[in-house]
């Protein structure tokens, strides 16, 4: 499909994936109140690249996603998608070239889910056999079988399976750039899981550049590419990688953010693959084992439950790469501390 | 005076053989003028309530406008129209119109309004324009609940085209206003109650047809 004849932005023209936004100085003063409900927001966004905006209710993170599309027009400064200032653009045209799922999805409930999936195609004019290839693709995407749901409504679809469809419908058009209101916070703590993995393996696939708004830091660790930790008026405290916020807060209100635990949370971004092991030589005692995609975080639950001394990291061949000590696995958080991002 | 009630029902059906011709016409002239009227005030009122549902002064105005003829006593209203629009289906059209704006503006302005914010705002969010979000989306949402508004008005207008017959209009009215006109001759009561009981048949029946209308464009996602 990726029909880019009407491409808004040009590098989506030529490359399927992302695009850049800058955001400089953005401020958005709503008529009537003293204080800016967002001041002076600055930021570049590489193409490609999930962005987790996160932040208090109240703190301006949704009113500064929103001014990327907006739904909300900012009072001063300037917005460019791959270098194109989208303040100059007609806004519905902007808005046909950027996906949005927000968290009530707002699915239409009297029209099909395909019905549905088709919105910005059809605004865009494309023919019926397009359409219906590309609403079949999505569904494909989204794993929601098209012969099962096509033809049904919203109100016939589960929580999670309607949060699939906004999803599909924000891709339909192929948009270099989507803007997701906590996509997941109204979906059960499972289903939410759930549909985090697969976003992050769609997301792999097809490399948009996402602004994601949520409350919740163990979603923008476990998502976030990078993860603008935002104050009281969207100040950003600190935009980092997931790992560097984690280990060096920059200051107390981003460590307050992320409350207690940040070393386990530090370990669940670390692959075992990726860490120095100890005692690579024979000894083979029945001990526990583990493969090397597992994180740190699960080889340290296994040391907990077991009881073990260490634990036998063995890839998928079979081959015994080494082992894991509770030492082994203090020594990588404090190497990991010292080189900053590296390890994502 | 315990025969006096079957006697007379025995005059109603000798009554009802003679007049069956003229009972079904004016029966079929009262179901078009209120089809009519009600079709005029569908388009005014659903264009109207298009129009003002988002405006605070706008539908203030629509409403209560509306709101304060319903208010008109119908015989007044008549009296009023017949200069205007001469005798017959004029001045009766006219008042069947001006009677059934209210409910259909009024539920035409609630059911845009009734649209969930995150609906409007994901339509919004995909580049729909205003005009086409009030068409494509507000509109089929809203369906159900202007439908019943335009059901009220049919019931109004049944029971309000009878007193038509006032100017001269068409209908089961002429009937009654004979029955009205004749008192204490022997057909009085048969054409009261025949244009009465008419008129109560046809708004039941009025009534049945709507529900089978409401059920066939419902759109499918928005039926319970």
């Amino acid at each position: 499909m990726p029909d880019h004849s009407n491409a808004l932005f040009p590098s989506s023209a030529t490359s399927p994936g992302g695009v850049s936004i800058e955001l400089d100085s953005v401020t958005k003063t709503y008529p009537g109140q003293k204080v800016s409900a967002v001041e002076e927001f600055s930021m570049r966004i590489e193409p490609g690249e999930l962005v987790m905006f996160v932040g208090p209710s109240g703190c301006g993170k949704t009113t500064t996603m929103k001014m990327v599309n907006r739904i909300i027009e900012p009072t001063s400064g300037s917005i460019r998608i791959d270098g194109q200032d989208v303040l100059g653009l007609s806004p519905h045209e902007l808005r046909r070239h950027i996906g949005y799922v927000i968290q009530q999805i707002g699915l239409f409930p009297h029209m099909t889910i395909a019905e549905n999936v088709a919105t910005v195609p059809r605004l865009l004019g494309w023919s019926k056999q397009q359409i219906a290839a590309r609403v079949e693709e999505l569904l494909e995407t989204v794993q929601l079988d098209p012969a099962e749901f096509a033809n049904r409504y919203p109100r016939q679809l589960s929580g999670g399976q309607q949060q699939r469809a906004g999803v599909a419908r924000a891709l339909a058009a192929d948009p270099p750039v989507m803007l997701m209101d906590e996509p997941f916070g109204a979906t059960d703590p499972i289903t939410r899981e759930k549909l985090q993995s697969e976003f992050l393996r769609l997301q792999a696939e097809i490399g948009k550049t996402i602004i994601f708004v949520t409350h919740d830091f163990d979603e923008a660790v476990r998502l976030g590419d990078r993860i603008a930790v935002l104050s009281e008026r969207s100040q950003v405290e600190q935009f980092d990688t997931p790992a560097a916020i984690l280990a060096a807060p920059a200051n107390e209100y981003v460590a307050s953010f992320i409350g207690s635990g940040a070393a386990l949370k530090r370990l669940a971004l670390m692959p075992v693959g990726t860490v120095r092991l100890s005692g690579a030589t024979g000894d083979l005692g029945g001990r526990p084992s583990i493969d090397p995609a597992s994180t740190l975080r699960d080889a340290l639950n296994l040391l907990v439950v077991t009881g073990a001394e260490a634990v036998d990291v063995i890839d998928p061949t079979g081959n015994r790469l080494g082992q894991l000590t509770h030492a082994d696995i203090s020594a990588a958080l404090t190497q990991a501390g010292l080189s900053g991002s590296a390890v994502r | 005076m315990a025969n006096s009630v079957p006697m007379a029902l025995d005059g109603l059906g000798t009554f009802l053989d003679r007049r069956s011709d003229d009972l079904v016409q004016m029966t079929t002239e009262h179901l078009i003028v209120v089809a009519v009227s009600v079709g005029i005030a569908t388009v005014l009122g659903v264009g109207i309530g298009l129009l003002v549902w988002d405006r605070n002064i706008g539908r203030s105005v629509a409403i209560t406008t509306a709101a304060i003829i319903l208010t008109i006593p119908s015989l007044a209203l008549l009296a009023i129209l017949s200069p205007l629009f001469g005798l017959g289906w004029g001045p009766t059209v006219v008042a069947l119109v001006m009677y059934s704006l209210l409910p259909i503006i009024r539920n035409t302005v609630v059911g845009l309004r009734e649209v969930p914010a995150h609906v409007l705002e994901s339509a919004r969010g995909m580049g729909m324009k205003p005009s086409t979000v009030l068409i494509r989306i507000q509109l089929p949402m809203a369906w159900p609940i202007i439908l019943t508004g335009i059901r009220v008005a049919t019931q109004l207008a049944i029971g309000i085209a009878a007193i038509g017959a006032y100017v001269a209009g068409p209908g089961l009215g002429q009937f009654i206003f004979r029955g009205l006109s004749s008192l204490g001759s022997k057909n009085a009561l048969n054409y009261a109650l025949s244009g009465t009981v008419g008129v109560v048949v046809l708004a039941l029946v009025a009534d049945a047809v709507f529900i089978l209308i409401t059920r066939y464009t419902t759109p499918r996602g928005l039926r319970a």
